[in-house]
C-alpha cells in the first residue's frame, strides 16, 4: 500500500465523523431512506479494508499515520494485521446491515438524523480503536466508544431506565477506561514503548518486570468492565435499554468485544503466564455460567439475547486466556462466527418486537407464517449460535473442544464449564428462533406480517453469511480466521477445520452439547420458575449495588456539601480569616520571622493629631448609634487617611482620597436614608468574644508581617528607575502620574476598563426592576415570592 | 514612623475584619471601605516612608535634586483607590437591591442560593 | 438638601469644579494631578449639581449618558496605544509630537489623550452611578 493507501485509510477512519455530521439534514431530506445513502460509509470502508486482505493473509502488516502532538512525541497512528482487519471488517460489514436495519426500525422517529449521527460516531470510535497503534489513540477511541454508547442507550432518554442504563454503563465502561490508561502507563513505564507495534516485541521484558501483575491487572479491569465479564456484567443486559439496533450492533457484535480484542491483543505480549492462564479462565468460566444461568430466567427475547451475549464474551476470555494455540483458534472462531448469528438473531429480536408489538416470549407464538423471511433467518442464526454443521458456530464448537482438551484437570473442568454454557446457549438461541415463530397462534398487540426490506436485509443477510463462510471455509479461514488467530497467538498458525466432521473426542462432546441443549430447551419453562426463585432468594446483585453506591455517594456528598456549604455568611467569613490567621503566624513563628521589637520613635504632635482622628473615626464606626454617625465617622477615618497620605509626600494619593471619601460618603448617604435598619451590632456576647478575637488576631498578624517587611532592606532599584526615567524618557515631572499612563499604562487601561464595567453592571442592578425581570429569572423560594407579590 | 503605620494598619485591619465578620450587610460593607483603606496602607508603608518630599521632578532638571518619597507604591495605590471605590458603590448597589428584593439586611436571612433545608438533589436517574 | 441658597450656587460651582478638574487633568503630568483625579473631581461636581437640582438638569447638560462618556474614554485610552504600532513600537508607547499653534509650541502626545482617556471613563462611570442613585430618591 503506498501514500494513496494511507491517505485512504486515514479518510477510512474519519468518515463516519463526517458521516455522523452529514446524518441530520439527510434524513431531513429524504427521511428514512437516507440510511440507502449511510449505509454507503460503512460500506465503502468495508470494501477499503476487503482491499488489505490479500497483503494480510501474506503475513504483512500495514501500519501508518500522522504526527498528533509533536512535542509529547505521540502519533494518530495505526497497524493493521490479521486481528484489527478481521474486527475492522465486522465492525463496517455489520455496520453497513445495521444503518440499513435502523432506517426501517426507527422510521418516523422524531430524532431519527440524531440516531444515525450517534451510530456513525460509535462505529467511527470502534474502528479507530481496534486499528489504533498508539496508546493514546487507542485510549481515546476506548473512551469515544463508552461516550457513544452512553447516548446510544440513553437515546430514549425521555424514559427513567434508559437514563439508568446509559449512566450505569457510562461509569462502569468509564471507570473501567480509567483503569486502562492507569495500565496503559505502566506498561509504557516498563517497557518504554507507546504503540502496540513496538510492544509487541517487548513481550519478554514486560513479562518479566516487577510491575507486571499490576499492569495485567489494570489493563484487565478495563477489559472486563467493557466485555461485562462478572461481575461487571450487569451493565449490559441494562444496555438493552437501548433502541434495537443499538443492541444488536454495540452489544453483540462489537462494543463489547473491545475487552476481549484488547485481550486478544496483548496475548502474545502478557500472557503465557500463570496470572494470565489463571484470571482469565476463571473470569471467563464463571461469566459464561452467570450469564447462561441468569439468562434462563428471561422472558424477553432481548434479554434472553444480552445474558448470552455475556456468555459468550465469557467463553472468549476463557479461551483467549487458555494458553494453547487451538483454543485461541477456537476463540478466533468463535468471536466470528458470534458477531454473525448474535447480530442477526437481535435484529430478528428487534423486527418481531417491531412487528407484533411485543417481545416477551410467553405472549408469543405462531407468527413464522407471517414473517416467513425473518422465521428463516432466525433459525439460520440460531443453528450457528447451536454448533451445528454445516453453519460456521459448528467450526468453532469444534474447536473449543479440541482447545481445551489438551489441558490435564483444568482443561476437563473448563470443558465441563464450556458444555454447560454450550449447552444452555443452544437452549437459548432456539427459544429465541422457534418459539415466537411456531406452535399455536397467540394474540400479540399488533398483527404481525413481514417488515419492509430495511428490517429483514440485514439478519438475512448476516445468517446467510454464517452458512456460507462455513461451507467455504477454505477461503475464510485463508484470509479470517488463520491471520487473525497468528496475531492472537503471536506466531503463525493455519486453521484449517471444515464442516466435514471428524469422528473424535470434540464431535462426541459436541453432540453432548446439542443433546443437553435439547433437554434444556424441553425444560426452560421449568428452568425459569428455578431460577427465578433462586434469584429471589439471593435478593442482591451487583446491579442493585450499583444503585445503592449511586444514592450512597449522592446522600455523602449532599451531607458534605450541607456541612461546608451551610449557607451562613457569617461562617465562611469566620473560617476565610482563621485560615488567614494561621496562614500569617503559623510560617512566622515556624521559621523564627517575627519581626524584632522596633523602637518607638517620637512623632511631631500633627501626625499624633491626624493618627488619633483616624482611630476615633474607627471607633467611631464601631460604635455608631445611628447610620448617619455611622457614614460620618467612615468619613472621617478616610479623610484621615488622606491628611496621611498628604504629610507623607503623596498628594496626589491625598486628593484621590479626599475625593473618594467625599463621593463614598454621598453614595452611602443616598442609600442608606432608604434603608430602614439600624447599624447597631446585634451579635450576642459570646459571638462578639469570637469575632473581636479573630479579628484582633488577624489584624496582630498582618502588623506584624507588615512591621517584618520594613525591617529588611530596601530595594529601591524599581522607583530609583522610575524617578531617572520619568523625564528622560517620558517628558514628565509628575513620576507617579508617569508611571500610571505611561510606564505601567496597559495596567491602567485595565484599571480604567474595570472601572467601567463596574458602572455597567451598577446601572444593570439599578435598572432592573422585579416586575421586569427577565423571563428566565431563577425560582425564589417561596416566602421570597409572597414577599415579591405583597 | 513605619513603625507607628504598621500599628495603625493592625488597628485598621482589626477593625475591618470585625465589622465584615457581622450578619449584617451594612456593616459589613463598611467593613470593605475600611479594609481597602488598610490594604493601600500597608502598600504604602512597605514601600517605605520619607515625609513631605513628593516624588516630582523640578522645572530645571531631569531628575530628583533629593530624595524623594516612593514613587511606585504611589501609583499602584491611585489607581486602587479608583478601583476599591468602583467595588465599594457595586456592593452598595447589591446589598441596597438584596435588601429590596428581600426585605433583610441579615445575611442569614439572604438565602435564595443556598435555601435552608434543602432538599436532597434526585436520587434517581 | 434642596435649599435655595444650594440649589442658586449650585451650577456655578459645578462649573467651576469642572473646570478645575480640567485643569488638573492637563497638568498632571508635570504637577500633581492627573485623569484620575480630574476625572473624580468632574463626578463630584455633577453629584453636588444632582443633589441641588436634580438628575434631569444634569442629564441635559451632559447630553450624552454618562456610560457612552466612559465607553468613550476608554476608546480614546486604548486608540492612544495603538498609535506606537504603527511604528513597529510595542502597545502603548509614548508618542511625542511638536505643533504650533499661534506661535506657540505646544508638546502633544499620545500619554495626554492616554491621560484624557482615564478621566473620561472615570467620569462617565462615577457619574452613571451617583446619577443611577439620585434618581431612586424620587421614584
Amino acid at each position: 500500500m503506498a501514500a494513496d493507501g494511507q491517505w485512504l485509510t486515514f479518510l477510512a477512519l474519519i468518515l463516519p465523523f463526517l458521516g455522523a455530521a452529514a446524518a441530520p439534514l439527510l434524513v431531513r431530506a429524504m427521511g428514512h431512506n437516507a440510511a440507502w445513502v449511510l449505509a454507503l460509509v460503512p460500506g465503502f470502508i468495508f470494501y477499503h479494508f476487503t482491499g488489505f486482505l490479500q497483503p494480510v493473509a501474506a503475513g504483512e502488516t500495514i501500519s501508518g499515520g500522522y504526527a498528533w502532538i509533536e512535542s509529547l512525541d505521540t502519533d494518530f497512528s495505526w497497524y493493521i494485521d490479521g486481528l484489527s482487519l478481521t474486527f475492522a471488517l465486522l465492525i463496517s460489514g455489520i455496520g453497513t446491515l445495521i444503518v440499513l436495519y435502523s432506517g426501517g426500525y426507527l422510521k418516523g422517529h422524531a430524532h431519527h438524523g440524531r440516531f444515525f449521527s450517534f451510530i456513525l460516531m460509535f462505529m467511527g470510535a470502534m474502528q479507530g480503536l481496534v486499528l489504533a497503534d498508539s496508546f493514546l489513540t487507542l485510549f481515546v477511541f476506548w473512551e469515544l466508544t463508552s461516550i457513544t454508547s452512553f447516548l446510544l442507550i440513553g437515546f430514549d432518554h425521555g424514559r427513567e431506565a434508559s437514563r439508568r442504563a446509559a449512566l450505569q454503563a457510562l461509569v462502569v465502561t468509564g471507570l473501567g477506561g480509567l483503569s486502562l490508561l492507569a495500565g496503559l502507563l505502566v506498561i509504557g513505564g516498563i517497557t518504554g514503548t507507546a504503540s502496540l507495534s513496538a510492544l509487541l516485541a517487548e513481550g519478554e521484558s514486560l513479562r518479566g518486570a516487577p510491575l507486571y501483575m499490576a499492569a495485567l491487572l489494570l489493563v484487565l479491569g478495563g477489559a472486563f468492565t467493557k466485555s461485562a465479564q462478572f461481575p461487571f456484567h450487569f451493565w449490559l443486559p441494562n444496555a438493552m435499554e437501548a433502541p434495537t439496533p443499538v443492541s444488536a450492533y454495540l452489544h453483540s457484535a462489537t462494543m463489547v468485544k473491545a475487552g476481549v480484542y484488547l485481550v486478544m491483543r496483548l496475548n502474545p505480549v502478557m500472557g503465557d503466564t500463570l496470572a494470565w492462564e489463571t484470571i482469565l479462565p476463571a473470569f471467563g468460566g464463571a461469566t459464561l455460567l452467570v450469564g447462561t444461568l441468569l439468562g434462563v430466567r428471561q422472558t424477553d427475547l432481548k434479554l434472553m439475547l444480552a445474558y448470552t451475549t455475556v456468555a459468550s464474551l465469557g467463553l472468549l476470555v476463557m479461551l483467549t486466556g487458555f494458553g494453547s494455540k487451538v483454543a485461541v483458534e477456537a476463540a478466533v472462531l468463535y468471536l466470528v462466527a458470534h458477531s454473525m448469528f448474535k447480530g442477526a438473531l437481535f435484529m430478528v429480536a428487534g423486527a418481531i418486537d417491531h412487528e407484533a408489538g411485543t417481545r416477551d416470549i410467553t405472549h408469543l407464538g405462531g407468527i413464522g407464517r407471517a414473517m416467513p423471511i425473518t422465521f428463516a433467518a432466525a433459525v439460520l442464526a440460531a443453528l450457528s449460535m447451536g454448533g451445528l454443521p454445516p453453519f460456521f458456530g459448528f467450526l468453532a464448537k469444534e474447536e473449543i473442544y479440541a482447545g481445551l482438551a489438551h489441558g490435564g484437570s483444568w482443561g476437563a473442568a473448563l470443558t465441563a464449564v464450556a458444555i454447560a454454557g454450550n449447552a444452555l446457549m443452544f437452549a437459548l438461541g432456539f427459544a429465541v428462533a422457534l418459539k415466537p415463530f411456531t406452535g399455536e397462534r397467540v394474540r400479540t398487540p399488533k398483527t404481525p406480517h413481514e417488515g419492509p426490506v430495511l428490517l429483514w436485509i440485514g439478519p438475512a443477510v448476516l445468517a446467510a453469511s454464517g452458512l456460507l463462510s462455513a461451507l467455504a471455509s477454505g477461503l475464510s479461514h485463508r484470509f479470517i480466521s488463520s491471520p487473525m488467530a497468528s496475531a492472537v497467538a503471536g506466531e503463525p498458525v493455519s486453521v484449517s477445520i471444515s464442516v466435514v466432521p471428524h469422528v473424535g473426542a470434540p464431535l462426541l462432546l459436541s453432540a453432548l452439547t446439542v443433546a443437553l441443549g435439547i433437554a434444556a430447551y424441553l425444560a426452560l419453562e421449568r428452568g425459569r420458575a428455578a431460577m427465578a426463585a433462586v434469584l429471589e432468594a439471593i435478593g442482591w446483585g451487583p446491579d442493585r449495588g450499583f444503585d445503592q453506591a449511586v444514592r450512597g455517594t449522592v446522600i455523602a456528598s449532599a451531607a458534605v456539601t450541607r456541612f461546608v456549604q451551610n449557607g451562613r455568611l457569617d461562617v465562611y467569613m469566620t473560617v476565610t480569616f482563621i485560615i488567614l490567621a494561621a496562614a500569617l503566624f503559623v510560617p512566622m513563628i515556624a521559621f523564627g520571622e517575627l519581626p524584632a521589637v522596633p523602637e518607638l520613635p517620637l512623632l511631631p504632635f500633627y501626625e499624633v493629631a491626624v493618627l488619633a482622628i483616624a482611630f476615633i473615626g474607627l471607633g467611631a464606626v464601631l460604635w455608631a448609634r445611628d447610620r448617619l454617625t455611622a457614614i460620618v465617622s467612615l468619613g472621617i477615618q478616610g479623610f484621615a487617611v488622606a491628611v496621611l497620605f498628604m504629610l507623607l509626600g503623596a498628594p496626589d494619593l491625598s486628593f484621590t482620597q479626599f475625593m473618594v471619601e467625599t463621593l463614598s460618603v454621598v453614595i452611602l448617604a443616598l442609600v442608606m436614608t432608604r434603608l430602614h435598619l439600624s447599624p447597631a451590632d446585634h451579635r450576642p456576647t459570646d459571638q462578639k468574644l469570637l469575632d473581636t478575637s479573630v479579628a484582633v488576631v488577624c489584624g496582630a498578624g498582618l502588623g506584624l508581617m507588615l512591621l517584618r517587611v520594613v525591617q529588611v532592606p530596601f530595594d529601591g532599584t524599581l522607583s530609583a528607575f522610575f524617578a531617572e526615567n520619568a523625564r528622560v524618557i517620558a517628558h514628565g515631572r509628575n513620576i507617579v502620574n508617569v508611571i500610571i499612563v505611561d510606564f505601567r499604562g496597559l495596567d491602567t487601561l485595565g484599571e480604567i476598563a474595570v472601572v467601567m464595567i463596574a458602572g455597567l453592571a451598577i446601572l444593570a442592578l439599578v435598572r432592573i426592576r422585579p416586575g421586569a425581570a427577565p423571563a428566565r429569572a431563577p425560582k425564589l423560594p417561596k416566602a421570597v415570592e409572597e414577599k415579591l407579590e405583597a | 514612623m513605619e513603625t507607628i503605620l504598621a500599628f495603625t494598619v493592625a488597628v485598621f485591619f482589626a477593625v475591618s475584619i470585625y465589622l465584615m465578620l457581622s450578619k449584617h450587610i451594612i456593616r459589613i460593607l463598611l467593613g470593605v471601605a475600611i479594609f481597602g483603606n488598610a490594604v493601600n496602607l500597608t502598600l504604602f508603608t512597605a514601600g517605605r516612608v520619607t515625609r513631605v518630599v513628593p516624588p516630582i521632578i523640578p522645572v530645571d532638571l531631569d531628575t530628583p535634586a533629593q530624595a524623594t518619597a516612593n514613587p511606585l507604591p504611589q501609583a499602584l495605590i491611585l489607581t486602587a483607590i479608583v478601583i476599591s471605590f468602583s467595588i465599594f458603590a457595586f456592593l452598595l448597589v447589591l446589598a441596597f437591591r438584596a435588601y429590596q428584593e428581600l426585605g433583610t439586611d441579615d445575611t442569614d436571612g439572604m438565602r435564595v442560593a443556598e435555601p435552608k433545608g434543602e432538599e436532597l438533589p434526585p436520587l434517581g436517574y | 438638601m434642596r435649599t435655595l441658597i444650594f440649589r442658586t450656587i449650585a451650577p456655578y460651582l459645578a462649573s467651576l469644579m469642572v473646570l478645575f478638574s480640567v485643569f488638573v487633568l492637563l497638568r498632571g503630568h508635570n504637577e500633581p494631578g492627573g485623569g484620575f483625579i480630574g476625572g473624580l473631581i468632574a463626578a463630584s461636581a455633577f453629584a453636588i449639581y444632582g443633589i441641588a437640582c436634580g438628575v434631569a438638569p444634569v442629564r441635559r447638560a451632559l447630553y450624552f449618558h454618562p456610560m457612552a462618556i466612559s465607553g468613550f474614554g476608554l476608546l480614546v485610552s486604548g486608540l492612544s496605544g495603538v498609535v506606537s504600532l504603527f511604528k513597529d513600537m510595542p502597545f502603548l508607547t509614548g508618542q511625542w509630537a511638536e505643533v504650533h499653534i499661534l506661535g506657540l509650541a505646544v508638546d502633544i502626545s499620545t500619554i495626554l489623550f492616554f491621560d484624557i482617556g482615564v478621566y473620561l471613563v472615570v467620569v462617565g462611570a462615577i457619574t452613571s452611578i451617583a446619577l443611577a442613585l439620585e434618581e431612586r430618591e424620587h421614584v
